[in-house]
């Protein structure tokens, strides 16, 4: 394993960060701490991504990873976009108020 | 040959398309001159067509165009027949056609819808001459079909009246059921014989007899009961009279009323094959001869009294053809075609002199105001009440002696109904022309001769109507019976008759002398007693009210076919559509919006939720897999 450590403890870690970032997106209200909780998700399994691909000795794992990271960097371009217009049509990015669909 | 049965066929097609798409932007005369002329062409590639056929060999041309329909067994070409059946028919067809175009542009002058007028009659013309000129039995049944749809379209032609829009209705109807009875027809000879044309059909020994001879004879004879208005389906006929006068004259007294003569002619090698079949239709002829006979003798409109006359005469050609004197009814159509068109035509032209009113008891005293309709109307009634030396007199007399030699009751029934014609024929003369005038000063006023172009037609229709016979002179007369031998070669079992010549002469002298009785007494009723009908129902004795109201056989249709049609409507949209089928329907919604309305509770608009629900369905689903 890598310079020794077992695998153990790189899933351990990936799952503390996804639940992390999960009880984040749950809890916060702040679009911004939303999307660095997404982005914590999404790196969490980047993690075990490596990790396992290391350990299989296997490249197609890493590979994957850069295209995470492509399609993470992508969703946050598009995603910031939208949140600069939804500040501008209801100058907050409170996520709670944007209940407008429901009624 | 070929060419010109197929010019004779188009030209009305093209006259009807003409009007009908152009006939907006065209003047009235154009119009007339368009539809009369089309009809005057085929009339003169009718002559042509008819002397030419003198030289073929048997009378017979076939003409095929193309395949029509070519399904397994079945295989029916698009072509003509000429022989000298449908020879004779056309010449009729186009020729009375003819005159009434003419006499139709004097008379519809003042419509609006004059071009649709003109290109709903040319094309009327163009289906019947399919009908006659069709050389298979499916042909045959696309012009009858579509003489049917013009007959609808001409009845309802004033389309505002919803009264019309019914009678034409009733008419389409009632020919529907004559026409299952044609297809069945149809369908029995192609199991029985394998083919529906003419060339397979009408070869000498091509139909033997077969279990189905009779059925299929019998259908046949229910189509024409529909289309020539014969009991039980008759009652349109006097209801159809609600189209225009001309229509009246043409399609359902001169032409389209006889088709169903043309096609039992046509398929006489069946009936030949089934007494059954003969002795049906004598009697449903004589019934309906009598019948209608009746009737017209308590008609006050005018055009009524001749419709009734109509279905009378069709009901003795029917007779005629049951008794097996085929060449007969065809000599009777011809002259019935003459002098019918001419009533109906002088009809037109009286009703157009009063301004449109059709009831008798308004008229009276007309023959100084409008001499040259009523000396017309005179030869007509003349002709139609059996007078020699007029046509319907040979006919007439010619179809009571086959009668006499095939059946001594029917025969009577006959010469009652011919009588009861020559009295209700007279009785309209009488009322109509003499004395004095009984409608309003007003009308009065008004009465004026038809233009020439309705009287000319008139004219040249009284002049057939006096000489008509000659084609038929009977041999009792030591002449030949030119239309008889010329019919020889379509009819396969000729009936001669077998009467001495002093039954003829007998024969002859009942059906004059019973003839100028019924007129003796008219003329004392309606003349010298000066009986007038009644003016209001009350006044009229029981079996008075039991005929003016057509023994209730309307009132008796009503109450068996329609009245538990409409029930059985009734119950079906009551329980089917109102309770089943919508049942269903709302059911459907109701459920969708009530578990709609209960599901939408859990959506609360809440980001941070929907996430939280989403997480725990995700864990509960791997919890689960496991």
């Amino acid at each position: 394993m890598i310079n020794g450590i077992p695998i153990d403890y790189f899933i351990l870690l990936s799952a503390v960060l996804f639940t992390i970032g999960a009880i984040g997106v749950m809890a916060r209200r702040n679009s911004i701490i939303l999307f660095m909780c997404i982005e914590l998700m999404l790196n969490a399994v980047n993690i075990l991504l490596v990790a396992f691909s290391s350990l299989y000795q296997n490249a197609s794992g890493q590979v994957f990873v850069f295209f995470v990271m492509t399609v993470a960097a992508a969703e946050v371009s598009v995603g910031l976009a939208i949140l600069t217009m939804i500040y501008r049509n209801i100058k907050s990015i409170d996520t709670n108020l944007l209940s407008n669909l429901k009624d | 040959m070929a060419s010109i049965i197929l010019l004779i066929v188009l030209f009305p097609l093209l006259g009807s398309i003409i009007n009908g798409i152009f006939g907006k932007n065209l003047s009235k005369s154009a119009i007339g001159y368009i539809a009369s002329g089309v009809i005057a062409l085929s009339f003169i590639l009718s002559i042509v067509a008819f002397i030419q056929l003198q030289n073929v060999s048997d009378r017979v041309v076939n003409v095929e165009f193309f395949k029509w329909i070519s399904s397994g067994l079945l295989d029916v070409p698009m072509g003509f027949w000429l022989d000298s059946l449908s020879s004779l028919y056309i010449l009729v067809i186009t020729g009375v056609g003819f005159l009434i175009h003419v006499y139709s542009i004097g008379y519809m002058s003042e419509d609006e819808g004059f071009s649709r007028y003109f290109s709903y009659l040319n094309l009327f013309v163009f289906f019947m001459l399919m009908l006659v000129l069709g050389n298979s039995y499916v042909t045959m049944f696309v012009g009858w079909e579509g003489v049917g749809l013009c007959s609808y379209l001409l009845i309802g032609f004033w389309f505002k009246n919803m009264d019309y829009n019914n009678a034409a209705k009733k008419a389409f109807i009632m020919n529907r059921i004559g026409d299952v009875g044609f297809i069945l027809a149809m369908a029995l000879m192609f199991v029985n014989y394998g083919s529906l044309n003419y060339s397979d059909l009408l070869k000498s020994g091509a139909v033997h007899y077969s279990n189905s001879v009779t059925l299929i004879a019998l259908l046949l004879f229910l189509g024409a009961t529909g289309k020539s208005a014969q009991i039980p389906l008759y009652t349109w006929l006097p209801d159809a009279m609600a189209g225009p006068t001309p229509v009246s004259a043409l399609i359902h007294a001169a032409t389209m009323v006889t088709a169903g003569i043309y096609m039992v002619v046509r398929s006489n090698v069946f009936y030949s094959l089934s007494e059954t079949a003969m002795l049906t239709m004598g009697i449903i002829g004589g019934l309906t001869a009598l019948m209608a006979a009746i009737i017209a003798t308590l008609q006050y409109d005018i055009k009524k009294i001749l419709a009734y006359s109509t279905v009378s005469q069709l009901g003795l050609m029917f007779l005629g053809l049951g008794a097996g004197a085929y060449s007969s009814s065809v000599f009777h159509v011809i002259t019935h075609a003459f002098f019918k068109a001419l009533l109906f035509l002088g009809a037109g032209s009286v009703i157009h002199a009063m301004g449109g009113e059709q009831d008798i008891r308004k008229m009276g005293g007309l023959s100084k105001k409008i001499p040259t309709t009523y000396l017309t109307m005179l030869i007509g009634t003349i002709a139609i009440s059996g007078i020699p030396p007029f046509s319907g007199f040979f006919s007439k007399d010619e179809i009571l002696a086959h009668v006499y030699e095939y059946n001594k009751g029917l025969w009577l029934i006959g010469v009652i109904a011919s009588m009861l014609t020559a009295f209700y024929m007279f009785r309209m003369l009488f009322l109509t022309f003499w004395g004095h005038f009984r409608g309003g000063s007003e009308t009065y006023k008004h009465l004026h001769e038809s233009p020439s172009v309705m009287t000319i037609p008139l004219m040249i229709l009284a002049a057939l109507s006096v000489i008509g016979g000659l084609i038929g002179l009977p041999e009792l007369l030591g002449v030949k019976n030119w239309i008889g031998s010329y019919l020889d070669n379509v009819i396969q079992m000729k009936s001669y008759l077998g009467l001495s010549h002093e039954t003829e002469w007998m024969l002859m002298g009942i059906a004059v002398a019973g003839a100028v009785v019924s007129i003796y007494v008219a003329y004392q009723l309606f003349v010298v007693s000066g009986v007038l009908p009644a003016d209001k129902e009350e006044d009229l004795k029981w079996w008075q009210k039991i005929i003016h109201h057509k023994f209730y056989v309307d009132e008796l249709y009503d109450n068996i076919v329609r009245k538990p049609v409409d029930f059985m409507g009734k119950v079906c949209f009551k329980f089917f559509e109102k309770i089943v089928m919508d049942g269903i329907v709302d059911g459907i919604g109701n459920t969708t919006l009530f578990l709609g309305e209960w599901i939408r509770k859990i959506h609360i608009g809440n980001i941070a939720y929907y996430i939280m629900v989403m997480t725990g369905a995700i864990i509960a689903i791997f919890i689960f897999i496991k």
